[in-house]
């Protein structure tokens, strides 16, 4: 029996599109997770390598240079300690609230920017002034206006990472196809509608990556704003780097940097670095990369 | 199958007017007129291929009709028609899934929420794509992507389809398919499609009439009404005949720049 045109066609597009369809790659996850994991744990292992030849080298005395061994045990005493996590709290909450408010103003900033050419033209390149001026060089002014306070802090976060947030928005912005809008005009998206759903989803990519460095310069503005804005009895981690340094406790001094690192490599990777791989995932731009 | 679409304004709906139109990019010595006071009516449901080589302002004319350039001179008049458009990239927002970027033409419409998931199916179904509503943009083929376009600009309930080379990044084999595709869509709906292109079978495949345009500036040269009975072949004897006639017309006028 011979198949009716409208059968053959629906048959014949159904073969192309089954020869056509790129096809998915299936590593799974555990080896996925091994082959992310395995170059990171190589290059501790490496710096903890250097780092002790620099202790057996004799260069600095153990008391101001301790072995990795000291530290780590310092650090795995902090980890019991109910004082060290109330630190990391107060630390984290001015961390997230120092962060969105950057995001307001950043995105706020960004958007404004990105469609208006003369605002552009004005402070454009001011935002890429503030985003490069050393945060620590806004604590005097900052101390200065809002005392030794949570606002000073707060203030140097917003001026170190509403820049780059802004930034990432209007690079997002600037990199959409104009085809992408074009399409949207046609679909009927106009004002708010294809902001909503045109402008902000195609720029979220730019965006992410001005979050990410957002959050770097953020990190950085409230360590250097622990350092030097020391409220009473507000332990932070700030207060007790500063505290160690004080005492010449160089062990717990380089388990409290640690914890900074980590902190800051933990959220970059979970939240940001993370956020991103979907994004990519999702637009199919990851593909034949990650090999 | 047909589309639920609905109905129209008035019983009987005036053709596409393009009145004496002219369009020029830039100015001063370094102007180009990409159109000059071209004229063309377009009648209700019917289909028309625009050919012509490349700078004859194919694409300017499209973009003038979807209110996306501003008019120098002249008046376009769609007569209240509702306007889709097809890009010869699919232009599929690859953050939204198949499913959701036929949604997202609807819901700019203002479609009801709870009629948007049974219209989305009957559109996937209608461009042969059921079972690929959940897959996003990049994970189907071209030809694929370009039937999801299709089923986008359907969904804006579009009475004139405005379609920009939609085929031309495609193989052969399923560009021949998605014509019979296209025409299969067409024949069971109230749409008025102005098709560019700039391949000659394909305009004497698709359109009841072609219309051949000039380069540098874009004028109406010639039209030929493409008499021929549907469902049509791109390789059948007098599709390839015609199109022969209006290869030669074409050369003829792309003689002309060279001299």
């Amino acid at each position: 029996m011979v198949a009716d045109p409208a059968t053959r066609l629906a048959e014949d597009l159904a073969g192309l599109d089954a020869l056509d369809i790129p096809r998915r790659d299936g590593l799974d996850l555990v080896r996925r997770t091994w082959s992310a994991a395995w170059p990171k744990l190589m290059a501790v292992v490496i710096v903890l390598g250097i780092w002790q030849c620099v202790v057996w080298s004799g260069w600095r005395p153990s008391y101001v240079i301790p072995g990795p061994a000291t530290v780590l045990r310092e650090l795995g005493s902090l980890l019991g300690d109910g004082d060290f996590y109330r630190a990391i709290v107060i630390t984290m909450q001015r961390a997230v609230v120092g962060f969105s408010l950057a995001i307001v103003v950043g995105s706020a900033v960004g958007m404004a920017v990105s469609q208006s050419p003369l605002l552009r033209r004005a402070i454009g390149s001011i935002i890429t002034g503030v985003q490069s001026m050393p945060s620590i060089a806004w604590f005097p002014f900052a101390i200065l206006v809002f005392r030794l306070s949570e606002s000073a802090i707060l203030f140097v976060i917003v001026l170190g990472a509403a820049p780059a947030i802004a930034n990432g928005l209007i690079s997002g912005v600037d990199q959409i196809p104009p085809l992408i809008l074009r399409a949207g005009r046609v679909l009927g998206a106009s004002g708010v509608a294809a902001w909503r759903h045109v402008v902000l989803p195609a720029a979220l990519p730019g965006f992410v990556s001005g979050l990410k460095q957002g959050w770097a310069f953020a990190w950085r503005s409230l360590m250097a704003g622990e350092l030097l804005v020391i409220i009473a009895s507000r332990p932070s981690i700030g207060v007790r780097l500063q505290m160690a340094r004080e005492l010449s406790d160089a062990a717990a001094l380089m388990a409290m940097m640690i914890v900074v690192l980590v902190i800051g490599i933990v959220v970059d990777g979970l939240v940001f670095a993370s956020l991103e791989r979907r994004i990519r995932c999702n637009r199919g731009l990851l593909e034949n990369r990650a090999a | 199958m047909t589309l639920t679409r609905p109905p129209r304004l008035g019983a009987l709906v005036g053709p596409v007017k393009i009145d004496d139109v002219s369009k020029t990019y830039g100015d001063g010595r370094s102007a180009i007129i990409a159109l000059d006071h071209l004229s063309l009516e377009i009648a209700d449901r019917e289909f028309v291929c625009l050919l012509g080589a490349s700078g004859c302002g194919k694409s300017t004319l499209l973009n003038l009709l979807a209110g996306i350039y501003r008019i120098d001179h002249g008046a376009v008049d769609t007569g209240g028609r509702r306007i889709g458009m097809v890009f010869q990239e699919p232009a599929l927002f690859p953050w939204l899934t198949v499913g959701d970027n036929i949604d997202l033409a609807m819901r700019l419409r203002g479609v009801p929420s709870r009629v948007r998931p049974s219209e989305v199916a009957e559109l996937l179904r209608l461009v042969h794509l059921e079972g690929f509503g959940q897959r996003r943009p990049h994970e189907l083929s071209g030809g694929m992507q370009q039937r999801a376009a299709l089923a986008r600009a359907l969904a804006q309930h579009a009475d004139l389809l405005l379609m920009d080379e939609p085929f031309g990044a495609l193989d052969a084999m399923t560009r021949d398919r998605l014509h019979d595709e296209l025409e299969r869509i067409w024949l069971g709906s109230d749409l008025t499609i102005v098709f560019v292109t700039h391949n000659v079978r394909e305009a004497v495949r698709l359109g009841d009439r072609v219309v051949l345009l000039s380069s540098r500036p874009g004028r109406v040269v010639a039209e030929f009404s493409a008499d021929i009975a549907r469902p049509r072949r791109i390789d059948s004897e007098p599709v390839a005949r015609l199109a022969a006639e209006i290869t030669d017309r074409l050369r003829e006028e792309v003689r002309r720049h060279g001299r």
